[in-house]
């Protein structure tokens, strides 16, 4: 094993290619892609605690399937807000260690956009990934096969806010030591019109009500998230970095 | 060509004022080395100057050019491979290809190890991996917070090398350690003793 002593430094051509703002975010959304491939638990740990929880409640009510197909829509989303908690609190607390975040602060792009990619990436492997899966647990609660499409489009679109707003609060709390309940505080008010909507458009659903102007609504959350919330979570990761 | 301006800089970190009155001007062609007792603030004087740290930090800071930043942590991923840390690299700027890559890893001698996950190397060997990126940057400033930590003798050497090089190059790198004047004649020293308040 030697180092290379002729050939140290050979440029890598003469005029190198600068690497385009959305190159940048697609590095970052590939890096936080294959970290997750490497360490999958991040992602089925989610699903778990979903299913656990999920199984626990025929226990705690009761085995009567009129009443928990009522309370389901209910449950499902308590839980997916939960489960969304859960991950988001440590969204970069391995990036804070490691020194990327150091990285990403230092690279000439804006870092609203390249946490955007990781955000993206984290998104589909909890909150897409659960909207898919949760017609499973939505069976076992007994809530109508009507219901889930709207079940379905809802945890796609809530768990988009979920995530952004969790992300807003991990990079304002990763700094900090033990910021697991701050982290709570901050976001859980931020969360509760998602919780709102969502299980409302649910309900909808299983009485074959209007859905559309719920989902409407988690549409618009969704949406002001994605525009606003970026800035916010790089401006808070700034503020965590400077210390 | 000047790369960066440091004006009357002063450095607090919580309650405490580190330093004050800090004048630093880096060209091309310079090496410059922090020097000075532990807990002095040569790593919070870096990272002020590369614009990590802004809470805290008076006076004028003017830079012209892109930075490269290596600090004590070398932002890898235990889980992925060195290559894959290398290709997705967070700060990186420019479009590298694999063979970039494998040729920069030979660069540091870790030729063979593209494929190991990082947690799977040792200290010396992440460190080298952090090292490759020395090859793979076209930013002119490079910032190297203690960058000869952890390196064997042929590393050193490899290191002390591509920064000639780099400087040689129009670079300018700014670095800190404790052993001093490496580089002899070819580098200044700010000594930051004489800033502590």
């Amino acid at each position: 094993m030697s180092y290379s002593k002729t050939s140290i430094w050979q440029p890598m051509s003469s005029e190198v290619a600068s690497l385009s703002i959305w190159g940048a975010f697609a590095r970052q959304f590939m890096r936080h892609c294959k970290s997750l491939v490497g360490s999958p638990a991040d992602a089925i740990n989610p699903l778990l605690f979903f299913f656990m929880v999920v199984t626990l409640f025929p226990l705690g009510l009761g085995p009567d399937p009129q009443r928990l197909a009522g309370m389901a829509p209910g449950i499902l989303w308590v839980v997916a807000l939960l489960s969304s908690l859960m991950v988001s609190a440590k969204l970069f607390a391995s990036d804070y260690e490691d020194g990327s975040l150091e990285q990403l602060a230092m690279a000439p792009y804006p870092l609203a956009v390249l946490v955007m990619g990781e955000v993206a990436a984290h998104w589909i492997a909890t909150g897409v990934l659960l909207a898919l899966v949760s017609p499973v647990f939505a069976t076992m609660l007994g809530l109508s096969s009507a219901a889930l499409p709207t079940l379905v489009a809802s945890l796609m679109l809530g768990t988009l806010s979920l995530t952004l707003i969790g992300a807003v609060g991990s990079a304002l709390t990763v700094s900090i030591r033990r910021g697991g309940l701050l982290l709570s505080l901050l976001i859980i008010p931020l969360n509760v019109p998602v919780l709102i909507f969502g299980t409302t458009a649910v309900s909808e659903a299983v009485i074959d009500g209007n859905t559309v102007s719920w989902l409407a609504l988690l549409g618009g959350l969704a949406l002001g998230s994605l525009a606003l919330l970026p800035l916010a979570i790089g401006a808070a990761l700034r503020v965590s970095l400077d210390n | 060509m000047q790369l960066l301006a440091a004006n009357q800089v002063a450095i607090e970190r919580g309650e405490r004022r580190l330093l004050a009155g800090v004048d630093l001007s880096v060209s091309s062609g310079d090496i410059w080395q922090l020097v000075g007792a532990n807990g002095v603030g040569k790593t919070s004087l870096l990272r002020a100057v590369g614009g990590l740290a802004r809470l805290g930090v008076a006076g004028e800071i003017t830079r012209h050019g892109t930075m490269l930043y290596l600090g004590h942590h070398a932002a890898l991923k235990h889980n992925l491979s060195a290559l894959d840390n290398l290709r997705f690299h967070p700060a990186c700027d420019v479009i590298c290809s694999d063979e970039d890559i494998i040729s920069a890893l030979a660069a540091v001698a870790l030729a063979g190890y593209e494929d190991r996950p990082i947690g799977a190397l040792s200290a010396g060997q992440q460190r080298r991996v952090a090292l490759a990126r020395l090859v793979l940057s076209s930013a002119s400033l490079w910032l190297l917070d203690e960058p000869f930590t952890a390196l064997d003798v042929d590393g050193c050497a490899w290191l002390e090398e591509r920064i000639k090089q780099h400087v040689a190059a129009e670079g300018a790198v700014i670095f800190t350690s404790h052993q001093p004047s490496r580089f002899g004649e070819l580098q200044q020293n700010l000594d930051l003793a004489a800033y502590v308040v």
